[in-house]
């Protein structure tokens, strides 16, 4: 084939490019990367990359919002692997460096590998400090169970799935900065009671004197938590596990877990064995080179610049910028001089920002301050020479940007200094943004300034939203999301549009969910192409929204709905899903993970006959036959005589169990029994997303009920409990008691109509671990359990039209439902193929 | 690939005059209205849709980002997006509107005896 000689041909021509090897993937890693590639490097470069971390780079700044579980690991991804494979990156992730040698120019890793480089670039970041303690480690080594640092993705996990477990309801942080305060909070949306034991005189010292330590204390206390100043810890108790901590000259304080968020330590190791200079950290010049070293550079939290070592993101955008510029030639004059740290934070929900001094040092400088404790609002501005030399700002960002500007550029004050703290009679909201100079630093996360905020909106994007995505901007901390819509609103001049579509059901129908169904109620529309011909703009069809809609469609109509082949995805057209390379996966029904020999002899059989390349069981306890081409589908559903498994739709999927009463001996509940009957009842629903549930025999809960959509635990006293809105994927999630009931009848009666409510509100591709927490568990346990908007008899009757249409669809393998449905699409041979195992 | 029998091998028909080839792909009946097929002409892949306006298109088969299969794609009057990653493309242009490369497209119509006929350059 002509593309496969092509490929040859090109991997044999010398690849004359230099060596770029970079150590440590995080955030100053890549952005140094992505600004050589901006500056043309790929043609000089030929890039490899290390981290040790198994990922590709991400926001480390979202953590916070991941232990808050207001976002989602796979959403803070800021290079995902796809962009290393498409600029031509060799990523080695999960890989740590070892030692360089600078004079064979080779760098070993963990992995026995020895990698030649031309040009270093290291950018190993920091890692947390744990200041020894009594106690934290057990006599095998390890750290002690429940003790947590707060600086990767595996950390942020590992200490949600603790602080979700039962038996665990009060955490200690050890630490009162930043880092430590966004722990507290975290940790308080997860159920759990924080004490916060800080060894400094007030909270925050870095960045703000006693004064403002104060005022932040009450809102933070204000809160919920517990402030300890002054306090240090001595040791960490427990024998197997935390139990509490022991403070000098204070009581212990009793506990579940641990976070020590005690400052940082720049990785530093790398470069002492490898006979680098290193004092705090990695010495550079303002070239961001490693002195006496032209081909090694370092940039980010691991170096030290004029005496100065940087612990924000800031900085290192600078840096990066400045280190391309070398690299690549693009500016040989380019010169990094430091940053002058300005700080503009979200902590704990409280607005904090800090630059320059923190308090008056000379008779001479003026103090500027106003204290409200009460709505935690505390301002301090400190004047030399009229310039402003330091402020500190809490709970109040409306001046930030204003004051940040004046201060980096030394702008000379309005003589009323009252105006540097209130918009009176001094520059205005609005014509504070519009003195914003183009190159102001809006969001200092993702290094956004106002110009190109400008520029966005310029090119056609009026929505704060799409400027947000489009920019980055907003999406670290998000303490400068008000002055990012100031900025829009006003290059917009006005014409900002609210993202209305962001509320739709599906894209192309202008509707929400309720006025959509609604629409779609009166005017009888029955097939997909009803509704975009009565309810589209210009009747026009949106294959975005076919999926979407077809769903729903089904859902309402049941019975009555007209089933339009071309509205539904591949999968839902051959009930299998599709796979990378174009075969299809099969999964038989196998009600409760129950199965019997007669059943494993045919699906062997059928194994074999059909060369199937995997058998694999899955995590919801059936067996998948994976690498099965379309064609052959409808053969191997007639030799295996099963129904579908519907392991493939946005449909009701599984019912996981465990073996329960009949043989466990802790059981109290028939569970499998009852997720048998659960799965014969719902199977196949249609759902605006996947369900997953499962019934276990006791609270020893072995088919992990409580993350699960729908879950359901036998107790004592032969009653159940039925958890709703769990999950265990890419989300975690723990359930949310909605009932305990005494029979399993009112458990397939519960659960119907909770699915059923879900099926009517839930937005298409809401998962319930979404929609249970926005319309919040009272309100379900009031609809459903209690009844209270009488919606009950409703809800069950439109559950049960729902399941009286259900059809196992792999009968269609005698009777195609449309002409070619199971034709061959593509020679599977051009396609990437599954390894055979 | 081994053709199945209704895979529709195409026979070359005419010379149209300008070197391009038509070749008949057989009944339109083999393409459902609002989804697509894909036929093995001349040693292309082509996927053949049938839009709910009655129209024909046809592009190449094989999806630019990772070989998708493209005739199992979604479509609408204007579009059709990749079962696998949901890349979209422009049935009349082949190109992207989500930032991948290009589709190949081909001309094809219904001929009078309800036949689709391909043409190749
Ligand atoms: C929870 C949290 C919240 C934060 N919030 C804010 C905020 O609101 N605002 C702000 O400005 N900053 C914040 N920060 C700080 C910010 O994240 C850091 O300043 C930034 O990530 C530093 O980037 P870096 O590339 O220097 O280091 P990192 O992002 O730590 O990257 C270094 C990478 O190198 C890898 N590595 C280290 N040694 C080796 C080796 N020998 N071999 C291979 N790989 C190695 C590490 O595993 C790591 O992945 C926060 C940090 C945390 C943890
Ligand atoms: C005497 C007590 C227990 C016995 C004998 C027992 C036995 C088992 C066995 C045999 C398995 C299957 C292992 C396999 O897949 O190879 C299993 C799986 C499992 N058990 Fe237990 N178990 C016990 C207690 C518990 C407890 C207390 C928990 C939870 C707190 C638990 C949670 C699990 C989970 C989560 C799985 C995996 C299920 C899956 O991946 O499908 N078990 N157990
Ligand atoms: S959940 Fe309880 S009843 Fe079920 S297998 Fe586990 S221990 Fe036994
Ligand atoms: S293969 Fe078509 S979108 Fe990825």
């Amino acid at each position: 084939m002509t593309t496969l000689a092509s490929r040859s041909a090109r991997t044999k021509t010398v690849d004359s490019r230099r060596r770029l090897v970079v150590i440590g993937n995080g955030m100053a890693g890549a952005r140094a990367v992505e600004e050589i590639l901006a500056r043309g490097g790929a043609v000089q470069y030929r890039i490899t990359m290390f981290g040790d971390e198994p990922y590709g780079n991400y926001n480390r700044i979202m953590l916070s919002h991941v232990l808050s579980g207001e976002e989602d690991t796979g959403n803070i991804f800021l290079n995902s692997l796809a962009w290393y494979r498409d600029n031509d990156i060799t990523l080695h992730a999960g890989v740590r460096v070892d030692k360089i040698d600078r004079f064979a120019k080779l760098v070993f890793s963990g992995d026995g590998r020895a990698t030649p480089y031309d040009v270093l670039i290291i950018a190993t970041g920091s890692r947390s400090h744990l200041p020894p303690m009594d106690g934290m480690y057990t006599p095998g080594g390890r750290l002690l169970p429940g003790i947590f640092a707060f600086r990767t993705i595996d950390d942020t996990t590992g200490m949600v799935s603790y602080a979700q477990q039962d038996h665990h309801h009060r955490a200690v942080v050890i630490g009162g900065g930043l880092l430590g305060l966004e722990a507290a909070r975290g940790l308080q949306s997860h159920g759990i009671d924080v004490e916060v034991v800080h060894s400094g005189g007030h909270l925050m010292n870095a960045q703000m004197g006693p004064d403002g330590g104060a005022v932040l204390r009450r809102s933070v206390e204000a809160l919920g938590i517990g402030v300890h100043t002054g306090s240090r810890t001595t040791a960490v108790l427990g024998a197997d596990r935390v139990r509490g901590v022991r403070l000098r000259d204070k009581p212990d304080i009793e506990c579940d877990m641990v976070v020590v968020a005690a400052g940082i330590r720049p990785n530093v190791d790398v470069a002492v064995t490898s006979g680098l200079p290193v004092e705090r950290a990695i010495v550079v010049d303002d070239q961001m080179r490693v002195p006496d070293e032209d081909e090694i550079y370092a940039v980010g939290e691991c170096i030290q610049h004029r005496g100065e070592v940087y612990g924000l993101v800031a900085p290192l955008w600078e840096q990066a910028a400045v280190l391309a510029d070398h690299v690549t030639g693009a500016n040989p004059k380019a010169a990094y001089l430091g940053s002058r740290t300005a700080t503009k934070l979200k902590v704990a929900g409280v607005d904090v920002a800090s630059m320059g001094l923190q308090a008056p040092e000379r008779d001479t400088d003026e103090h500027v301050v106003f204290s409200e404790p009460s709505r935690g609002v505390f301002k301090s501005i400190v004047i030399r020479d009229s310039k402003i030399v330091g402020a500190t700002l809490l709970g109040d960002s409306r001046k930030v940007a204003y004051l940040t500007q004046a201060f980096d550029r030394g702008l000379p004050l309005p003589d009323e200094r009252v105006s540097l703290l209130f918009d009176i009679g001094g520059p205005g909201e609005e014509a504070g943004v519009a003195e914003l100079a183009g190159d102001a630093q809006v969001c200092n996360c993702n290094g956004v300034s106002k110009q190109t905020l400008v520029d966005t909106v310029a090119g056609g994007c009026t929505t704060l939203a799409g400027v947000m995505d489009a920019t980055r901007a907003g999406k670290g901390c998000g303490s400068c999301k008000l002055l990012v819509r100031q900025v829009v609103e006003w290059a917009a001049d006005g014409a900002v549009e609210e993202d209305p579509a962001a509320a739709y059901y599906v894209p192309g129908v202008p509707l929400e969910k309720a006025a959509l169904m609604k629409a779609i109620r009166e005017q009888g529309l029955r097939s997909v192409s009803a509704v975009f011909a009565a309810l589209a703009p210009g009747g026009a069809e949106d294959a975005k929204s076919k999926m979407g809609l077809a769903s729903l469609l089904k859902m309402m109509w049941a019975g009555e709905y007209i089933d339009e082949r071309d509205a539904r995805f591949v999968n839902d057209r051959v009930h299998a899903n599709i796979q990378r390379d174009g075969t299809f996966s099969v999964v038989p029904q196998m009600k409760g993970g129950v199965t019997s020999p007669e059943q494993l002899r045919r699906i062997a059989d059928v194994a074999d006959k059909y060369k199937i390349p995997m058998v694999k069981l899955t995590g919801g306890q059936r067996i998948d036959l994976l690498g099965v081409p379309k064609e052959d589908l409808p053969k191997v559903w007639a030799d295996l005589d099963m129904p579908s498994g519907y392991a493939y739709g946005k449909s009701f999927r599984t019912v996981k169990t465990c073996v329960g009463q009949e043989y466990c001996r802790f059981g109290t509940g028939d569970s499998t029994r009852l997720g048998i009957e659960i799965e014969s009842r719902f199977q196949g629903i249609e759902s605006p997303a996947k369900l997953k549930l499962a019934v276990s025999g006791c609270p020893r809960n072995c088919a992990e009920s409580l993350v699960k959509d729908v879950g359901v635990v036998a107790v004592d006293g032969g009653r159940w409990e039925i958890y709703v809105g769990g999950a265990a994927g890419a989300h975690i999630r723990k359930g949310d008691l909605l009932a305990t009931v005494d029979s399993p009848e009112t458990v397939k009666l519960l659960a119907g109509r909770f699915m059923q409510y879900y099926r009517e509100r839930a937005n298409w591709l809401e998962r319930t671990y979404a929609f249970v927490p926005r319309v919040g568990i009272e309100h379900l346990r009031a609809v459903i359990v209690d009844d209270a908007e009488g919606l009950g008899a409703q809800l069950d009757a439109a559950m049960q039209e729902s399941v009286d249409a259900y059809v196992d669809p792999w009968t269609e393998r005698d009777d195609p439902f449309t002409p070619g449905q199971f034709r061959t699409s593509l020679p599977l041979e051009v396609l990437p193929q599954v390894p055979v195992r | 690939m081994s053709a199945s029998p209704d895979a529709g091998q195409g026979t070359g028909l005419s010379n149209t005059g300008q070197g391009a080839i038509l070749h008949v792909l057989g009944p339109l009946d083999q393409v459902p209205v609002g989804e697509g097929r894909a036929f093995g002409v001349a040693g292309e892949q082509i996927a053949v849709f049938r839009l709910r306006d009655g129209s024909l298109r046809a592009v190449s088969a094989v999806c630019p980002h990772k070989g998708g299969p493209i005739a199992d794609g979604t479509i609408d009057q204007a579009v059709v997006m990749c079962p696998l990653h949901q890349h979209a493309f422009e049935l009349d242009t082949g190109c992207s509107t989500t930032g991948a490369g290009p589709l190949r497209r081909y001309p094809v119509f219904a001929d009078g005896n309800r036949n689709i006929v391909l043409r190749l350059p």
